[in-house]
């Protein structure tokens, strides 16, 4: 039943975390923190050269 | 049993022209003649005009009007324009606004927001030949410039008449205040005047600044949470609009997806009358500031029968109710049961990564790709808060120029193929009475006096001008007159076998 899968999550039982799900977890962080380092060196390839410049220009009129 | 959610989303870009003098008027309004005049059926390249006869922006929808109000004014002398695809496109105040056309599902409508970035991608490209050298016409997709102004992304939901406009604002406060932890574009820093970045950084939602009232008329001064404009575009005696202005633009097509969906689904509750729980907040105001501001997610907010929860408690609270909802009374309301078991399916995904590890959703989430980022890049250069180029990677999250967009390399999850963006920047939806405007306006374009979202006007063999009233937006799909369209030899034709 849909109301059981998604009973209230708020308490998650932390005894259930086994060892094993530990270490996928933390080769998916490694994972992760490799990709963020590739995102970063692109970053410092495409953020606008004079950040400061182009923040302050950056002025809009309120909308709606 | 709760009337089909026919949405829409309209949405404020920010613009600017890079290199020279920028009047954001006349910006938008080169940016939206470019795109026009290239893609023009009429014959004389000229778009079809809005007619404005139908606008009503200062009507309430609890009943009655304020004359001290700051009800929108209507600028019927502004760039205005129908497209094929059944949208509209047009210079609202100092911005470019599109507004997608009428979608039967959250997923309809998820696809044409693409292609209406798509849309605003290529109208760029078509007004740089008119400006200077050095100038470059940049557009963002995003709801604030960082310094205090705010532009809106605004969705709208068809919604029963016969459902009490008071119950509707105190079901629907609750979602509209916690959302944003799914739904919230992320920025860098706070625009509450003597706030300063030290005390909040980041925050998860653009617009949370901008909320000052409960429940009200305005978009532009004093924003209230429920925007009670009272303008169906349909038969006002059996619908409403509900217009949503508490939102944020997004770049993940998840969090669209998600936003639309759940606020279709929850809309749909109120009308069957199956919220079992109230979850009424006592100070709903402070608290969408307070969400925004608890990257924790873990903070309570206080409800009106004393009891507290965070904002992921009200979230998974929502999400229990719907649950059972689908169950009891289906999904018909979503489009069917499998759109509305995609909305619940992502819905629990998102809540079950925000509850665990925040970042386990950054392709999700804007917020959380966001400020991954900027999280990043910080530690990288080893950055205060309050850096420019931390703001500059705010602003570039939502750049239109792909070869600019941050938002477009950080991993987000597709949803909308490829082809059917493009395919929705000509094309109108199936589902609606979006497929008559489109199609009238691609066949007939020389014919088409004006249109709007309840009416288009003809004029048929130089004869009398000949108005076609749209008041149900279900009527005009592609089931009930594409065979019309395929089998007329003129506009008289079609007109006389539509009985009209």
């Amino acid at each position: 039943m849909a109301e059981q899968v998604r009973k209230n999550k708020q308490t998650p039982d932390r005894s259930e975390v086994t060892t094993e799900v530990t270490s996928t977890a933390t080769a998916q962080s490694a994972q992760t923190k490799s990709d963020l380092d590739e995102l970063l060196d692109e970053i410092d390839d495409v953020l606008e050269s004079n950040a400061e410049e182009f923040v302050k220009s950056y002025v809009q009129k309120g909308g709606e | 049993m709760a009337i089909p959610k026919i949405c829409g989303i309209e949405t404020e870009y920010g613009i600017q022209i890079r290199g020279s003098e920028s009047n954001p008027i006349l910006a938008s309004s080169l940016l939206i003649s470019s795109y026009v005049a290239a893609t023009s059926k009429k014959s004389d390249a000229q778009g079809i005009n809005w007619d404005f006869c139908d606008e009503q922006p200062a009507i309430d929808a609890r009943g009655f009007s304020y004359e001290d109000s700051f009800a929108p004014e209507i600028e019927s002398h502004l760039v205005n324009a129908v497209l094929t695809n059944g949208a509209r496109y047009y210079v609202d105040h100092a911005h470019p606004e599109i507004s997608t056309p009428e979608c039967r599902t959250a997923l309809e409508v998820l696809a044409f927001d693409c292609s209406a970035e798509e849309i605003v991608r290529r109208s760029m490209k078509l007004a740089q030949p008119f400006l200077g050298p050095q100038a470059e016409m940049v557009l963002y997709k995003n709801n604030s410039d960082g310094k205090g102004n705010s532009y809106g992304c605004h969705e709208n939901f068809l919604v029963s008449r016969e459902v009490p406009f008071g119950r509707l604002v105190a079901q629907i406060t609750p979602h509209f205040v916690t959302r944003q932890i799914f739904a919230g574009a992320g920025k860098v820093g706070c625009e509450i005047p003597g706030v300063s970045e030290r005390e909040v950084p980041y925050q998860i939602s653009q617009r949370a600044d901008f909320f000052e009232e409960e429940v009200g008329l305005e978009t532009t001064l004093r924003r209230p949470i429920v925007n009670t404009r009272d303008e169906p575009h349909c038969d006002p005696q059996k619908y409403r609009r509900l217009h949503v202005i508490v939102g944020d633009a997004n770049m993940s097509q998840t969090a669209t997806l998600l936003k639309v969906g759940t606020t279709s689904l929850i809309l749909a509750m109120i009308e069957d009358e199956v919220m079992p729980v109230d979850l009424s907040l006592a100070h709903p105001v402070p608290a969408i500031r307070q969400v925004s501001y608890d990257l924790t997610l873990r903070q309570t907010l206080l409800l009106r029968d004393g009891r507290r929860m965070s904002a992921l408690d009200i979230q998974w609270a929502l999400l229990e109710m719907a649950s059972k909802y689908s169950i009891s009374h289906g999904l018909e309301c979503l489009g069917g049961q499998d759109d509305g078991e995609q909305i619940l399916q992502l819905w629990e995904t998102v809540l079950e990564g925000l509850s665990g590890e925040p970042e386990s959703v950054s392709h999700l989430v804007d917020w959380v790709a966001k400020k991954r980022l900027v999280d990043g890049y910080s530690q990288r250069h080893d950055l205060q808060p309050g850096d420019s180029r931390l703001k500059a990677i705010d602003l570039q999250y939502h750049d239109m120029r792909e070869e600019k967009c941050l938002a477009l390399r950080v991993g987000l999850d597709q949803i909308v193929a490829d082809e059917q963006i493009q395919r929705g920047v000509t094309e109108p939806p199936d589902s609606t009475r979006a497929f008559f405007r489109g199609k009238c306006l691609e066949r007939w374009p020389d014919q088409v006096i004006s249109a709007n979202w309840d009416s288009m006007v003809f004029e048929v063999d130089k004869g009398p001008l000949r108005r076609v009233p749209m008041m149900e937006p279900m009527r005009g799909s592609k089931e009930l007159v594409g065979h019309l369209f395929d089998s007329a030899t003129s506009l008289a034709e079609f007109l006389e076998q539509l009985g009209v």
